[in-house]
């Protein structure tokens, strides 16, 4: 079972960014090496983080190596909420 | 001495050696200051490296850096050495390496290259690239470069150059604009800026421009680079990559560095009105901003409200937003707003728009569109509207801009064929459309179906050609096209494929393919993705895909008309 945090992303990417509700993403696709997450997005996701976990994400960590999963992204969002 | 970029440069330095010429910004890293002494010392470095390589004058040197300090320098040591600089998007992340290899080898076939600077990281591409008989005689690497001392005091042999000779390449993106280098003599940029600079009243006592945008596009490499260097005005610089992460850095350097001119495509001007935080806008004062100058895709006056509701707060003057119709072709600026004064609106009749070429002033009541001017013409540069038989168009009337100036292009390099092809009875052919009104001109769209992404000319072709590599979709069976997004003030891309298995999740499984070929291999993402079953598609009569048409149908589909 995916955790709510992961769901939560998941939705958000497959309904705002990439416009297919439909579309299910597996915890472990890569999202932005495999270009599902095109750059212009990826300050959406900060925004998003920012609002529904009251997590920072600098914008020298949008790269794929600071999170490019929603289970890497879960990962860094639990190890910055208090 | 004929006035060349290299003389230029070196007048610079001798007059104004301490003078900040760029202040280079990097996200996590201390602003850099450049200094035309300084940026003239790393520039002989190359030009130093270039000679010793045996690299002549009038040679094509390319180069492939990333966004830092080197890449400036790399550009104008080309330009002190004599040669051609040309400067190349570099390999990201996102972008599949074969592809971009593939690109790369076409390219440097026709443009026949003496020379490629780059960086180790590239070293397995660029050599992969470069074909046994080809013109490269040497790839040098920026870690070979570094840390040699500059000879300042020899002669450049860029300041023999002629005027009227090329001074630098600049390709478009994809690989349709990769076959087209447009070829730009010294005199044909000086005579832009020296037009531009009337345009924007330019001021060099106190004007300085900050960019974000990328150095191989024409709006980055001449308003967002050439313009302040060769005027003699700093340059605040940042990275499109940085940028695109944390548009507020664009606003919080024009506070800081009291910036006054910048350009940016049409969709930018959404992107920082939507995604910047409050937090990011504290002490932001944007009163010195003069002109921010909306260029290179389609302007919306939708666009321009939303930046200014967003802004306004922090000084912003609501006749700072400009527009500007601009190509490589011509330099770069065709047309400019009259600044000081906010560019010309028209509600037009929407249904004479969309069904004839006219254009109807609305009447209260029936359905409008608002049609923002992208100005009048500079003032070496004469425009008209024409038929497809090459017949001028009276105002209010759509058809093909033609232009004529002093500062077009030489030619497409090394395509005769395709530089004779753009000209008609000696007024070169945008292949843009619009109309005039009074002087000014409104663009209202491109022929040939391009697809404009965020100031990126996509040609669907190319797309639809990457969407056949796929297994399962067969040639004819796809179709892309662009669509109009509010939201985000640009274009987004839809692609429409045939499939013969019905089954749902196959259904799934191929338009992630498709989504995930066309990032790796071009410069856009799909947005949409639909896959149909078998004769979906529309074709013409001899069998051609009709983009027009499919788009028609998809919108009539998805109620989105």
């Amino acid at each position: 079972m995916d955790s709510e945090i992961i769901k939560t992303l998941g939705n958000f990417i497959s309904s705002e960014i990439l416009g297919q509700p439909d579309r299910k993403i597996d915890r472990d696709e890569k999202l932005i090496s495999s270009g599902l997450i095109d750059s212009l997005s990826l300050v959406d996701i900060a925004l998003f983080v920012e609002e529904q976990f009251g997590v920072l994400v600098d914008d020298t960590e949008l790269n794929a190596d600071t999170f490019d999963s929603l289970h890497e992204l879960e990962e860094l969002i639990l190890s910055r909420q208090v | 001495m004929n006035k060349t970029f290299s003389s230029t440069l070196l007048e610079h330095v001798t007059k104004t050696p301490d003078k900040a010429s760029i202040y280079f910004l990097e996200a996590g890293a201390e602003d850099r200051t450049l200094t035309y002494q300084i940026l003239f010392e790393d520039a002989a470095v190359f030009a130093d490296k270039l000679q010793q390589e045996g690299i002549l004058p009038g040679e094509v040197v390319v180069l492939i850096i990333d966004y830092r300090v080197e890449l400036l320098a790399g550009f104008w040591g080309a330009v002190l050495q004599g040669a051609i600089p040309s400067i190349l998007p570099f390999l990201t992340e996102k972008l599949n390496p074969e592809r971009y290899l593939a690109d790369l080898t076409s390219l440097i076939s026709v443009t026949k290259p003496a020379a490629v600077i780059t960086y180790s990281d590239f070293k397995s591409i660029v050599e992969k690239a470069i074909q046994p008989g080809s013109s490269v005689r040497s790839i040098l690497y920026l870690e070979d470069i570094l840390g040699s001392e500059p000879d300042v005091n020899e002669s450049f042999p860029g300041l023999n150059r002629n005027p009227d000779d090329i001074v630098l390449l600049q390709h478009s993106s994809g690989t349709t604009g990769l076959q087209k280098g447009v070829a730009l003599s010294h005199q044909a940029v000086f005579n832009q800026l020296q037009s531009l600079s009337e345009s924007i009243r330019l001021n060099p006592a106190e004007d300085v421009v900050v960019s974000w945008l990328p150095l191989y596009h024409d709006m980055g490499l001449i308003a967002g680079f050439l313009l302040p260097i060769l005027s003699g005005i700093p340059l605040v610089l940042m990275s499109p990559f940085d940028w695109v992460r944390a548009p507020y850095r664009l606003l919080q350097s024009v506070s800081r560095y009291q910036g006054t001119l910048s350009w940016m495509p049409n969709f930018a001007y959404n992107f920082c009105a939507r995604k910047i935080r409050d937090r990011h806008l504290d002490g932001v004062d944007l009163s010195t901003w003069r002109a921010v100058i909306n260029c290179s895709e389609p302007v919306r006056w939708e666009s321009h409200q939303a930046f200014f509701e967003r802004f306004k707060d922090c000084g912003l003057a609501p006749e700072a937003l400009q527009t500007s119709y601009a190509m490589a072709e011509n330099t770069f600026g065709v047309t400019q707003s009259t600044l000081g004064e906010e560019p010309r609106i028209q509600r037009i009749d929407r249904e004479s728009f969309l069904e004839s070429d006219l254009i109807i002033p609305a009447e209260d009541g029936n359905p409008h569109l608002v049609m923002m001017s992208s100005g009048r013409p500079l003032d070496n540069t004469q425009i008209r509207v024409q038929d497809p038989h090459g017949k001028v168009l009276p105002e209010n009337t759509i058809g093909e801009i033609a232009l004529q100036s002093s500062c077009m292009l030489n030619e497409y390099y090394r395509r005769p064929d395709i530089t004779e092809k753009s000209f008609q009875d000696g007024w070169f052919l945008t292949g843009d459309y619009g109309y005039l009104s009074g002087e000014e001109i409104f663009v209202t769209g491109r022929k040939k179906d391009l697809i404009i992404v965020g100031g990126k000319n996509i040609y669907p072709g190319d797309l639809e050609e990457l969407i056949y590599e796929i297994p399962g979709i067969h040639p004819g069976r796809a179709v892309v096209f662009g669509l109009f997004n509010e939201d985000l003030g640009t274009e987004d891309v839809v692609a429409i494929a045939e499939a013969d298995d019905p089954d749902p999740l196959a259904k799934q499984e191929l338009a992630d393919r498709i989504r995930a070929h066309v990032t790796q291999n071009s410069p856009v993402s799909l947005r949409f993705v639909e896959i149909t079953g078998p004769n979906w598609i529309i074709k013409t009569s001899s069998g051609k895909v009709s983009r027009s048409a499919n788009k028609e149908k998809y919108i009539l589909e998805k109620g989105l008309a």
